[in-house]
């Protein structure tokens, strides 16, 4: 039926059987080979492999929280919260093919004002620290953008338009310096502490009490945690859990938003650079506190242009972010004359009716201090010295102290030239001079002579060396005014919840104590009265007609390359004042042409508000 | 009749009883094999009814109920094969590789592109991958050309023409292309002439010549301009050697395959299945259906599987030794190389240890052509037995 050959021979079988034996070794091999393979994979290291297989499938999205509010004492609303519109990309659903991704980025970067390179960067950021997340190109996009997006979807794949919070300011530019803004969290802040937990593209405060206060405005992202596949694409009933945005906290400033802008109008009007602070002179608190020219924080939502970069940043006369009130190094002239005071009666160089000789000027080793506006007052003692603002008074007072360190001790002891504690970031320590501090420089080769006579002189009046600014001023006359208490200003107030409960109250406390007799306070006060309220006294046509009682101090300091710096101080009511109010003004002249209408003007809203009740610094709505 | 045949299977004592099952010709099949084969195809249905439930919205029986059509049908033309006479596909030899290289050939011109590639004809109810049953195709001719020309020509020209013979339809398939099936028909060209009796020596050398093949395609073409395979095959026979790499490459498929495989730890995740219920394996109903076993029912499910290919193999092996003439023995030695080659290949692509070729997990992928065309090769793996068990009785069936 079949040939021959078809059928299996002997010798054909023994050969065969090998080969087929062969055939079935290598078989059994290729067997054990899956066998122990498969042991090894799902019995050896299964739970590694499960562990794997769970992170696959989970993505964590974060459900940005709004900040807290701020607002002002009497809960007026200072910054809240708009939604906007945020440009966002899933880097998942950009096109495959690599030119047509690179068409559709370079598309995005031009919608976006960006570049190509600069929007890679951004992208290629923030995919390192939450790969397949939306990145967002841009915040804050127009409503026109969104709607041609809208229009071409089909030309934009993987281009979404998502809410976010953004900043908003009912009072536009009042209080910028003090509430400074918010930004996206940047790669070296990520690396503090106080930044744990976040994650890039999260906004923080970047500047004011924003950056201060970051912590409770903050709140805590939502976090979805949802089951994705293979695309990232949420599965059906993929929700695994769902953690709520939690909203920041608000916060309640010390600030009285009619001083506040009675402050900056203040100062606006006389269109100088200049600074203000008001404050609560028994516990810190402030209640104003300004510079010009100032800014408006909108402008950090959304991208700048040019223009507004320029003026913000590059402009170092104007600098409209230095907040002059606590950055600013300014010689204070006069005004420094109360701290003088203090020091040579607590010192007893003087007291309270020691007669020293003005005749208009004082010879120090062959240098002549002269007054200003070349005057002459005779015999004085201290209480018209500070009406009438006699510089040979205090150069007599300086030159006696050249080198006791007295001036500087108690100039110390008020708080110049050294940290104040306040709660907002960029506030300067200024510069106290010293005996020794000269001297050291000399010795360094810094300066060309050691410290002299004139130095202290110099100081006596506020001028020389010193720098220091509105704030520290402040502070050292609330001391005097409280009769000894260096309090901490503050503008934090408290922390409230979504209900307005308090959570948190802050009363810093006093920095420190000094021991003040009680008639040298009151004979320094006098004179200050004098000076605002008596004819004749420095600020008297400014004052004289205000029908609250006030004790206040000009000052004239001269600033190498500048015109006159004008200065004033103000303690209210007097005898026991409540409040402080300091003012300065670049080039504003003498401190009764600028700095003490300015002044004026902010005491006339606090006390406009709080004529009727005597009772502190709290109040209902200006009127 | 076979009187010098020394190498006899003890005779089975049911076998001798009549009956229906005797009329059926059921006493005559391997039952091991059959068993195997239908253990396999149901678990394959079984797996494709949990997995795929979502895969075809509004039609959650999608694959399941095609996959049981296509094992029903095939393992009713198992059963019909295996009451032919195999050794008549020895005298259609030449009709069966023509048939062969023109129905490979036809994809080019009437075939349906999926993915880049022409390999099937769309049918009104299906579409039939002709290639999956020229596997059969190209054993069934093969033997029967080793068998004829046993006696033609030098032992260097009967290896040569073998080899061209093997070579030509395995040319046509790599063209479509797909590289998974056209390497299946060299190790059944090899597997078939190892069987044969081709010399060692013969072997050494086409080993050689393979090594230096492998080295040309995968090094020296691409390096001078004019590369062989295309991007995408080189991509996947080269990740495996360093499959953690960049998640959106091959490498990446192999790894999610390993890393679902893995997380079914010992008795397998079930409905928990992620893995390959996500989406993160790719091809999870056909090329990687073992990742989806592995998973979904663990070390258990899995050697259960990988033991059942055993059988089938060991089965297979058995029937090469049993058959009643060498046409038998190669057709059941290409048959049993066919299997181990596609289980060995496809398992340990999914396990990770060998390259992606996109070869099917025969019985168990989804895949009409595929099923019917191993059921098939199984139908004739039955004959062989039955035919062996029928000459020790000294009569034929029908």
């Amino acid at each position: 039926m079949y040939r021959r050959s078809d059928e299996l021979g002997p010798q054909m079988s023994n050969r065969l059987a090998l080969r087929i034996a062969l055939f079935g070794g290598i078989a059994l091999a290729l067997f054990v080979v899956l066998f122990f393979r498969l042991w090894f994979l799902q019995v050896l290291n299964g739970d590694k492999y499960l562990a794997e297989a769970k992170n696959n499938r989970t993505r964590e999205f974060r459900v940005s929280a709004p900040r807290g509010e701020i607002l002002d004492r009497s809960g007026k609303i200072l910054v809240a919260n708009r939604t906007s519109l945020a440009l966002q990309v899933n880097s998942r659903k950009l096109p495959e093919d690599l030119r047509k991704r690179r068409a559709e980025l370079a598309q995005l970067a031009g919608l976006t004002h960006s570049s190509l390179p600069r929007l890679r960067r951004t992208m290629h950021e923030q995919l390192k620290l939450a790969p397949s997340a939306p990145v967002t190109l841009r915040r804050d996009v127009g409503s026109y953008l969104v709607f041609y997006l809208q229009e071409n979807q089909d030309r934009y794949p993987g281009v979404t338009v998502q809410r976010v919070f953004v900043r908003r300011y009912p009072h536009e530019t009042l209080a910028a310096h003090i509430l400074g803004n918010v930004g996206e969290v940047s790669e070296e802040q990520l690396k503090e502490r106080r930044y744990r937990g976040l994650q890039p593209g999260d906004e923080v405060g970047q500047d004011g009490v924003e950056y201060t206060y970051d912590h409770f405005l903050r709140g805590k992202p939502g976090i979805t945690r949802i089951q994705v596949d293979a695309f990232g694409q949420p599965t059906r009933n993929g929700r695994l859990e769902s953690q709520p945005p939690v909203p920041g906290d608000s916060l309640k400033l010390t600030i009285d938003s009619g001083v506040q802008a009675a402050g900056e109008s203040a100062l606006a009007a006389r269109g100088l650079p200049g600074g203000f602070v008001t404050m609560n002179v028994d516990n810190g608190e402030i209640l104003g506190l300004g510079s010009f020219p100032s800014f408006d924080p909108s402008v950090f939502t959304r991208p700048m242009t040019q223009a507004q970069v320029n003026a913000l940043y590059r402009d170092p006369v104007a600098a409209p972010l230095t907040d002059r009130a606590i950055a600013g190094l300014y010689p204070t002239g006069s005004t420094f004359k109360l701290i003088t005071a203090l020091a040579a009666l607590e010192n007893g160089v003087i007291t309270p009716g020691t007669p020293i000789y003005d005749g208009g000027s004082l010879t120090v080793g062959g240098e002549s201090f002269q007054n200003a506006g070349g005057a002459s007052y005779g015999t004085l003692t201290l209480v018209p010295a500070l009406q009438f603002s006699s510089d040979v008074f205090f150069y007599t007072l300086g030159l006696k102290m050249w080198n006791t360190g007295d001036l500087q001790r108690w100039a110390h002891m008020l708080g110049i030239g050294r940290p104040t504690g306040l709660d907002l970031p960029g506030a300067a320590e200024g510069l106290l001079p010293s005996q020794s501090w000269r001297n050291k420089l000399y010795a360094e080769g810094e300066t060309e002579r050691p410290w002299s006579a004139g130095d202290n002189i110099q100081l006596a009046t506020g001028q020389g060396d010193l720098q220091t600014n509105p704030l520290q001023m402040a502070i050292a006359y609330a001391t005097l005014a409280n009769g000894g208490t260096v309090v901490t200003p503050h503008v934090g107030r408290e922390v409230d919840d979504a209900a307005g409960r308090v959570l948190r109250e802050f009363d810093p406390g006093p920095r420190r104590h000094i021991k003040i007799d009680p008639e040298y306070r009151a004979t320094i006060l006098e004179g200050l009265h004098e000076a605002a309220q008596a004819p004749g006294g420095t600020s008297y046509a400014v004052f004289g007609g205000f029908p609250i009682e006030v004790a206040g101090k000009t000052g004239t300091a001269q600033r190498v390359g500048h015109a006159d710096q004008s200065w004033y101080i103000v303690l209210a009511p007097y005898p026991n004042p409540r409040i402080v109010t300091a003012v300065t003004i670049e080039e504003g002249g003498f401190g009764a042409e600028s700095a003490a209408p300015a002044a004026l003007q902010i005491l006339e809203a606090y006390f406009g508000k709080h004529s009727s009740g005597e009772s502190g610094a709290n109040g209902g709505s200006p009127g | 009749m076979y009187a010098t045949r020394t190498r006899r299977a003890r005779p089975e004592p049911f076998a001798l009883r009549p009956g229906i099952a005797e009329r059926l010709g059921l006493p005559y099949m391997d039952a091991t094999l059959g068993f195997a084969a239908v253990g396999l195809v149901a678990f394959s249905v079984f797996t494709l009814g949990q997995a795929t439930k979502h895969d075809v919205p509004g039609n959650p029986g999608y694959y399941v109920d095609r996959q049981t059509i296509y094992a029903v049908l095939g393992l009713i033309g198992m059963y019909l094969l295996a009451r032919i006479d195999y050794s008549r596909f020895r005298e259609l030899r030449v009709g069966i590789y023509t048939f062969l290289c023109v129905s490979v050939s036809l994809v080019f011109v009437f075939g349906f592109a999926a993915r880049g590639s022409r390999r099937s004809f769309e049918l009104p109810f299906f579409s039939f991958q002709p290639s999956e049953l020229g596997k059969l195709l190209l054993v069934l001719a093969l033997a029967g050309f080793v068998i004829d020309g046993a006696r033609r020509g030098s032992a260097r020209q009967r290896t040569v023409r073998y080899l061209c013979l093997g070579f030509a339809p395995a040319a046509l398939v790599f063209l479509q292309p797909d590289l998974g099936t056209s390497l299946v028909y060299g190790a059944i060209t090899l597997a078939v002439m190892y069987v044969g009796g081709v010399r060692w020596t013969h072997f050494a050398m086409i080993g050689a010549a393979l090594v230096a093949l492998v080295a040309l395609v995968l090094v020296v073409a691409p390096a001078v301009g004019t590369p062989i395979l295309k991007e995408y095959q080189q991509q996947r026979l080269t990740s495996f050697a360093n499959p953690s790499g960049d998640p959106s490459d091959a490498g990446y498929q192999q790894n999610q395959a390993k890393i679902a495989i893995g997380s079914g730890e010992k008795t397998g995740r079930g409905d928990r299945a992620t893995q390959t219920r996500l989406d993160f394996v790719p091809e999870r109903h056909t090329d990687f259906i073992f990742a989806v076993i592995g998973e979904r029912y663990g070390f258990m499910g899995a050697a259960f599987v990988l033991s059942l290919y055993a059988l089938l193999i060991w089965r297979a092996l058995r029937i090469v030794t049993l058959s009643k003439n060498s046409y038998g023995t190669l057709v059941a030695g290409g048959i049993a190389a066919m299997l181990l080659f596609q289980v060995f290949v496809n398992v340990g692509m999914n396990l990770g240890i060998m390259p992606i070729t996109g070869i099917p997990l025969p019985l168990m992928s989804y895949g009409g052509s595929s099923v019917l065309a191993t059921l098939l090769a199984l139908g004739v793996l039955q004959s062989i037995h039955m035919q062996a068990r029928l000459g020790q009785k000294g009569r034929f069936a029908w």
